[in-house]
């Protein structure tokens, strides 16, 4: 039989088929729009997925983010300083997709910076969905498993969480 | 070796033209090369036809027998006459042949290190995914000065490139200069160089870096030392505040939005520096790393969509509207 090859057609089919590989580059994927400011954020009606939540590209461009817009100058590699630590399982502000967005987007009353505006939105979906591979929450498959600069903490891809 | 005339190997393109040739040495360091790569071209040419001619009458002199006929295996028991005197004399060549190309490249190599470097200019080379940051070093710090993808250089003074990369292994290659060098994160490295005739040099990243590797080139600038010291006193001066309505309007929306997450322009409040250094834009012949031509309607399509003239660049494409998107080109416009 003709196993091997066969193995291999199916394997290449799958990854093919696989959301972790494809390449979002322009903006225009289909998402969530903004959930609205931040007097909405809880009645906002039900659980909007971050498109990006399986995404291995852009979970690694959510990282990259997090250095270039210097989230780490206050919340460290994820474990907190000037910000509240991020590698927790512990959420002020809740821990559902859009309200990471929100945090992000509106910002939070003791400290946290507004970034809506200043980073396009579908960054900030990007970031929220590293933000949540900080505290282990995106399945291991698809968080980013190598740095681009000395890291004290575990990889992405070996902490808690599902 | 070291005593050839390197001169001879000098060739100027074209004024004005755009040159990214290995055998239009502009410099010393790349002259060098070339006066090893021709022997040795037409060494191993000399080689290849003699291996060439040899197989040749071999074929036309020895005998041919029918079809039919079992194989001939006497020469298993008689061995072929003057065989190992054939082959000691094809070692005994390509052993002194190859020690002479090693003699040859130790000599260049020495040369190439022996550039004299006294008051060489230094320029810090940054390599990014996927564009190149350069930073004029002075003593002075105040007399420092960042710019991005085109390197402009002084005839006839040596220049210590110190190459350093932001984020993967990238190589600077600029074949009219000098040979390859790798840029390596968290490795200084130095290439030194010089060039001695004026002209306008293409470089290229010559290592794999990711998805736009191909469009990370950059323009090198070889001019006379007073037109490089004139553009360096333009590029230490901060950016010119703009003075039409529309340019002012790009400004505010450049200043409060995304653009100054990322970008700097000296004299603002923009100072990011995760992508080239606008301050002197438009006093760029292309832009995106050699990508484009910085023409007003392709500066106009870059900005608002970056990922359609080079899809996965670290630039996001962006919904401004038409006017906005006017705005911005003006207000980069007036960045000379
Ligand atoms: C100036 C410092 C600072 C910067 C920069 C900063 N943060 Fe924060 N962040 C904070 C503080 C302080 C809080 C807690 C706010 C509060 O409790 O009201 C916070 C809260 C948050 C929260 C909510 C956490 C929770 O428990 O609900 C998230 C998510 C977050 N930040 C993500 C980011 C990201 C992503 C970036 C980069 C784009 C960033 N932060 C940049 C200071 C900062
Ligand atoms: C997330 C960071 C980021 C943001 C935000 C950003 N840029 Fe860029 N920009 C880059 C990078 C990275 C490059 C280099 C791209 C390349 O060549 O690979 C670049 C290149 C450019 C260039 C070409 C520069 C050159 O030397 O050729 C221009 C012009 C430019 N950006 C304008 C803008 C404007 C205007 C805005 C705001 C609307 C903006 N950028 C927003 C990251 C950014
Ligand atoms: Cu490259």
């Amino acid at each position: 039989m003709r196993c091997p090859e066969l193995a291999c057609l199916a394997l290449i089919v799958c990854l093919a088929g696989c959301e972790r590989e494809t390449r979002h580059f322009t903006a225009d994927v289909p998402g969530p729009a903004y959930p609205g400011p931040r007097a909405q954020t809880g009645t906002v009606a039900g659980r909007a997925e971050n498109p990006y939540a399986r995404n291995a590209y852009a979970v690694n461009e959510g990282k990259r983010l997090f250095r270039w817009y210097n989230c780490n100058g206050c919340h460290a590699e994820g474990g907190g300083g000037m910000g509240v630590p991020l590698m927790d399982a512990e959420w002020r502000y809740g821990d559902r997709p859009v309200d990471v967005f929100t945090s992000i987007h509106d910002g939070r009353p003791d400290g946290m910076p507004a970034f809506g505006g200043r980073v396009t939105d579908d960054q900030i979906w990007r970031l929220a969905a590293y933000v949540r591979a900080i505290e282990g929450r995106v399945a291991s498959a698809t968080a980013p498993n190598r740095d681009d600069s000395l890291q004290e903490a575990k990889p992405e891809t070996r902490r808690a969480g599902q | 070796m070291s005593g050839l005339p390197l001169a001879a190997f000098l060739d100027t393109p074209p004024l004005g033209e755009l040159s990214q040739d290995a055998l239009r040495a502009a410099g010393p360091q790349a002259a060098a090369t070339l006066a090893l790569w021709w022997p040795t071209l037409a060494l191993c040419s000399a080689v290849l036809l003699g291996i060439l001619i040899a197989l040749g009458y071999a074929l036309a002199t020895s005998g041919r027998a029918v079809r039919s006929a079992p194989g001939d295996l006497s020469s298993l028991a008689n061995r072929e006459p003057g065989l190992v005197r054939a082959v000691s004399v094809g070692v005994a060549l390509s052993t002194v042949a190859l020690l002479g190309l090693v003699a040859a490249s130790a000599a260049t190599d020495r040369k190439l290190a022996s550039l004299d470097t006294a008051g060489a200019l230094q320029v810090h080379v940054i390599a990014h995914q996927w564009w190149w940051e350069f930073e004029y070093l002075d003593a002075d710090v105040t007399r420092r000065f960042v710019t991005a993808n085109e390197l402009h250089l002084p005839v006839g003074r040596a220049v210590e490139l110190v190459l350093d990369a932001d984020d993967v292994i990238h190589s600077l290659w600029i074949p009219n200069l000098a040979g390859k060098r790798d840029l390596i994160p968290g490795h200084t490295q130095t290439l030194r160089l010089r060039a001695d005739r004026a002209g306008v040099y293409r470089g290229q990243c010559a290592e794999y870096c990711g998805y736009q590797h191909a469009n990370m080139a950059l323009r090198v600038v070889a001019e006379e030392p007073g037109a490089f010291t004139a553009w360096a006193d333009r590029m230490r001066a901060p950016a010119a505040a703009p003075a039409t309505p529309l340019a002012q309007q790009g400004r505010a929306i450049f200043e409060n939005g995304t653009c100054a997450m990322c970008h700097t322009v000296s004299g603002t409040p923009a100072a990011a520096k995760h992508a080239p250094d606008l301050t002197h834009l438009a006093s760029r012949r292309r832009l995106a790393a050699e990508t484009l031509e910085n023409t007003h309607d392709l500066l106009a399509r870059w900005i608002s969509r970056p990922n359609a003239l080079k899809p996965g660049v670290y630039m996001p494409d962006q919904a401004y509207s038409e006017s906005d998107v006017q705005a911005l080109t003006a207000y980069l416009e007036t960045l000379k």
